[in-house]
């Protein structure tokens, strides 16, 4: 991932901050600039839960280089208590110990590095409580 | 009152058990158990370094603490294995944390005693007026050589603590610090392990420092070791904190809640303050605890710190130490365990 980049998103991938919209209340993760529900472009910035539930996940045997240390390894559409989804990697577990509805934390990992002299990129994973 | 106002810590769920070292080595594990009196090790997930434990220790000081992390005018992380050469890890943490960019970061180094290290200018800087509450992080994915007696201990886990003067926890009664130049262990810039002098380790430098502080802070407090709960020295190894303790005249119901080594290993940064996190977590108010940490090159930091009836309120508002290390383990062998240490060469 390049510098800027990674650092443009330090928000919502360090602290989970999401966007919610001023007019109809949806919550957008990642932000984004126009809301997808009424169209308005003012948003308040709310930090999401750090707890949730898997609402579908699948393994991953083939991994891309970056990754392939990790192999198989998880990856799942989280739902969080406020409602919002998304998709993230589930650490400290088999893909055998993964269950729809089994509830997760979110916690603060190391997602890639750009190389061994690159930036370590950091951001959220989950992990089954 | 100045003190700890909100602590936390974390700890990997990996493990390796040391017949599972010895195995591997050709040595007999039970002699290594009989000697370091120690069982298994904590080893830090493929995903996890110095930055990623100290977020979380941190994540868990703070709902002890129960403030605006924006409040916070100092982010000091101590580690002997920061990811970066260049680059420091206390600005993650505290972008992590919420607490940029009206704050005041640095990353310390001092072998094992970088975490106390930022424990004390975290508690300065609170005592000096200069900020309402500064934390001090202990952490470290330690690193040891495949086949050197280190690779039985070193581990990975970190403590973090927030210092302040109001809904404090553990108020601080007296610090003493000693230093000297002593080549006990060191690793040199490029270097991917550290070296040691053997037995040199030993009463020249753990005995000789962390004696050295532990007496003079009790001369200077007053206190008598009979006066306290609890006592914690730096964790090398099982055996090296209750010689110490001994020494000092602690008997070893003092040490035990803090003596967690057997099952952790050795945290580096964070092997005394996560004895101390581990030992706040069973305290009761009045209570009277000794920190004594040992840093390589060489140093102790001392604390004497007295428990408020505030622990009652904050103690269960976050993971406990004896829950981190008894629950949820998911043990490695040995090949596992060099692919997450990255001891294995791979093709470019």
């Amino acid at each position: 991932m390049p510098s800027p980049r990674y650092w443009r998103e330090t928000p919502q991938r360090y602290r989970l901050e999401a966007a919610k919209c001023k007019q109809c209340g949806k919550i957008s993760f990642p932000p984004r600039l126009v809301c997808l529900g009424c169209g308005n472009k003012d948003f308040d910035t709310v930090k999401l839960s750090d707890k949730g539930k898997i609402v579908t996940f699948t393994t991953i045997c083939v991994a891309p280089t970056q990754f392939t240390e990790e192999a198989p390894y998880s990856i799942a559409i989280v739902e969080l208590s406020d409602g919002v989804r998304f998709t993230t990697q589930v650490v400290d577990c088999t893909p055998e110990d993964l269950e729809i509805g089994k509830p997760v934390k979110i916690v603060f990992r190391k997602i890639q590095e750009e190389d061994k002299t690159g930036i370590i990129c950091y951001g959220y994973k989950a992990v089954l409580t | 009152m100045i003190g700890i106002v909100g602590y936390g810590s974390y700890l990997p769920r990996y493990r390796i058990k040391v017949e599972d070292i010895a195995h591997q080595w050709g040595k007999d594990p039970e002699t290594i158990k009989r000697g370091l009196l120690l069982k298994e090790k904590t080893v830090p997930g493929i995903d996890e370094d110095t930055i990623t434990i100290s977020v979380e220790a941190a994540r868990n000081a703070l709902k002890r603490a129960g403030i605006d992390p924006r409040e916070i005018g100092a982010v000091y992380v101590g580690s002997e294995s920061h990811p970066y050469a260049v680059k420091p890890s206390g600005t993650v943490v505290a972008e992590a944390l919420g607490i940029v960019p009206d704050v005041h970061i640095a990353d310390y180094e001092f072998a094992c005693k970088a975490g106390t290290e930022a424990m004390f200018v975290s508690y300065s800087l609170v005592k000096a007026d200069l900020m309402k509450y500064a934390m001090g992080i202990g952490s470290d994915t330690s690193q040891g050589a495949p086949g050197d007696a280190l690779e039985f201990s070193a581990s990975a886990g970190g403590s973090a603590f927030i210092f302040g003067k109001e809904n404090v926890v553990a108020e601080v009664l007296e610090t003493y610090s000693y230093a000297t130049d002593t080549p006990d262990f060191w690793r040199r810039e490029g270097a991917f392990y550290p070296l040691h002098g053997g037995r040199f380790t030993g009463q020249p430098a753990y005995f000789k420092h962390i004696i050295g502080a532990g007496q003079a802070i009790l001369e200077k407090s007053g206190f008598k070791p009979s006066e306290f709960a609890y006592a914690i020295f730096h964790m090398p190894n099982g055996k090296f904190p209750l010689t110490v303790g001994k020494k000092l005249g602690f008997k070893k119901e003092q040490l035990e809640p803090g003596w967690i080594v057997p099952l952790m290993g050795n945290t580096y940064s964070g092997s005394s303050p996560t004895g101390f996190s581990a030992t706040l977590d069973v305290s009761k108010p009045g209570e009277l605890i000794l920190l004594v940490s040992f840093g390589s090159g060489a140093g102790s930091d001392a604390f004497i710190f007295k428990v408020t009836e505030r622990i009652n309120e904050v103690r269960d508002r976050a993971e406990k130490v004896k829950d981190m290390l008894e629950n949820n383990r998911i043990y490695l062998d040995y090949g596992q365990y060099a692919k997450f240490r990255g001891k294995i060469i791979m093709a470019e």
